[in-house]
């Protein structure tokens, strides 16, 4: 090199190896709220507030469509001697009703119940939902094995209780997330079930028990909680 | 003070000059005691726009500015909006049926019948409330599960995720609390058999069940407290968790739409 840089001297110069150019560029960490700038952005009033305002309006017209429709249930005034034949609770406990007739009141009234609780509230702390990636993404030989293991325990602890509406559900969940496997290839439907991540399917689980049960407490079940078709008058 | 062009389809009176109603509404609109209530201007600006959010104690949970796709109906499908209705509907019409409802018994049977031949609309107000409570019940469901497979759960919004699970537990009590009150066969029994299975849970079951009821069965007692609970604890719980959920929905950057966006709004883990 031929010149000597002096300290505080202004160089001017194209070429890197006399001024040295930045190489490198250090993000700094922000909250997600402010790393979007490019976002198009609109003024909540009116356009936030109109929307509201209009859901507002839909929801108390429909309500009030239903209201004057259809009359709330009223029966005869309360009597602790005599005892409705099923005495059934409100719609959204019929799923827990329902496993009333198949387990043992604290497995049915406090266990599983509890542990459903239990999960939703860890859902947004466990890795595997922050993670987010597909089930079959990454090792799928240890991941069928795994699936595979479960789902039969699952079946098998199940269906020893007699509790089909989990069992069978169980069963044909595990088949389709067997069949999600190397479904990029595949047609649309497939394609977007490789997507559909471990948390998703348990989830997806979980809501087709849900109404399965309460579909089953709240239309299937007549006297002695047996079972009953609701398009064959009793 | 001139408006230049209506703010809302509410104001259009004012955009017809020499109108009676309009001279009223201008000399309303410009009083020394309106402008003491409404700080910000009538003129459509975007400072006036940004006034009416932030002047406003209730409109203030909302940010001066949002961003634009979070509007498309698919973000969110307003399910957490329609459970927010459901509450006000369900404030209103209880309220109101509060004013017919003694929690005692037979009298609050005879209430129920009352409210349907004597009581003008009390029928429809009664149906009103019952059929709103459905829809919360289900709208809070639902919501939770939008949420979830949106996966609007993660950092930062992991605890609004558990202020959310406590809504529903709260709207399920409420919905609970509430079937009682009619006192008819089903509300009697239904509630039977819902706290016969608290009497399951182990070491507590028996007192938790007794402090319920006021008593070991379904009684005059349990009425009033279920009464109580219904009115006054739970809507109040309500109000308390919902207030911070929506809050921090706002601190967070606002709702949180399909992961397919994820540039808006999510942080890698």
């Amino acid at each position: 090199m031929s010149e000597i840089l002096r300290p505080l001297e202004i160089v001017e110069s194209n070429d890197p190896l006399v001024l040295p150019r930045r190489v490198a560029m250090l993000h700094p960490d922000v909250r997600p709220a402010v790393r979007r700038r490019e976002e198009r952005w609109v003024m909540t009033f009116p356009h936030l507030i109109v929307r509201e305002v209009i859901l507002l309006q839909v929801v108390v017209i429909v309500l009030s469509l239903v209201a004057i429709l259809f009359d709330a249930p009223l029966e005869g005034l309360a009597n602790p001697q005599e005892t409705p034949n099923p005495a059934k609770a409100p719609w959204y406990f019929l799923g827990l009703q329902e496993l009333l007739h198949y387990f043992p009141p604290i497995v049915a009234g406090v266990l599983l119940p509890g542990l459903v609780a239990l999960a939703l509230v860890v859902i947004p702390y466990a890795r595997v939902n922050l993670a987010a990636g597909a089930l079959w993404a990454g090792r799928g030989k240890r991941t069928a094995l795994a699936l595979g293991a479960t789902a039969t325990l699952l079946t098998l602890l199940f269906g020893a209780f007699g509790c089909w509406p989990i069992a069978v559900p169980t069963i044909l969940l595990a088949l389709a997330m067997f069949a999600a496997r190397g479904g990029e290839k595949g047609g649309a439907l497939r394609q977007a079930m490789a997507r559909v991540t471990l948390p998703e399917w348990i989830m997806t689980w979980f809501v087709l028990i849900a109404t399965l049960l309460t579909t089953i407490g709240t239309f299937f079940r007549g006297p002695g909680w047996s079972w009953v078709w609701p398009w064959i008058g009793t | 003070m001139i408006p230049e062009k209506p703010m809302s389809p509410g104001e259009m009176p004012s955009e017809r000059p020499g109108g009676l109603f309009a001279a009223f509404w201008q000399w309303l609109r410009e009083s020394a005691v309106y402008r003491s209530i409404v700080r910000h201007g009538v003129e459509d600006t975007p400072l006036n726009r940004s006034l009416i959010i932030f002047e406003n104690l209730f409109l203030h949970v909302h940010p001066v500015k949002v961003r634009a796709k979070t509007l498309r109906f698919r973000h969110t499908y307003w399910l957490g909006g329609i459970a927010v209705v459901c509450t006000l509907v369900l404030t209103v019409t209880g309220v109101l049926l509060m004013f017919y409802y003694h929690p005692s018994v037979p009298r609050a049977y005879r209430d129920m019948k009352e409210l349907g031949y004597v009581v003008d609309n009390g029928l429809f107000l009664r149906n009103l409330h019952r059929w709103s409570a459905h829809l919360m019940v289900f709208a809070a469901f639902a919501h939770l599960l939008r949420v979830f497979y949106h996966r609007a759960y993660r950092p930062p919004r992991q605890f609004n995720w558990v202020i959310g699970v406590v809504l529903l537990l709260v709207t399920l009590l409420l919905s609970y609390t509430g079937y009682l009150l009619p006192w008819d066969q089903l509300a009697f029994w239904g509630v039977s058999v819902g706290t016969n299975m608290v009497r399951e849970m182990p070491l507590l079951g028996e007192k938790i069940r007794f402090l319920l009821l006021g008593g070991n069965i379904v009684s005059e007692n349990a009425l009033l407290r279920f009464y109580v609970l219904h009115c006054v604890l739970l809507p109040v719980a309500l109000l308390v968790f919902l207030s911070v959920h929506v809050w921090r929905v706002r601190k967070d950057g606002g709702v949180q739409g399909p992961p397919e966006d994820s540039d808006s709004g999510e942080e890698a883990p």
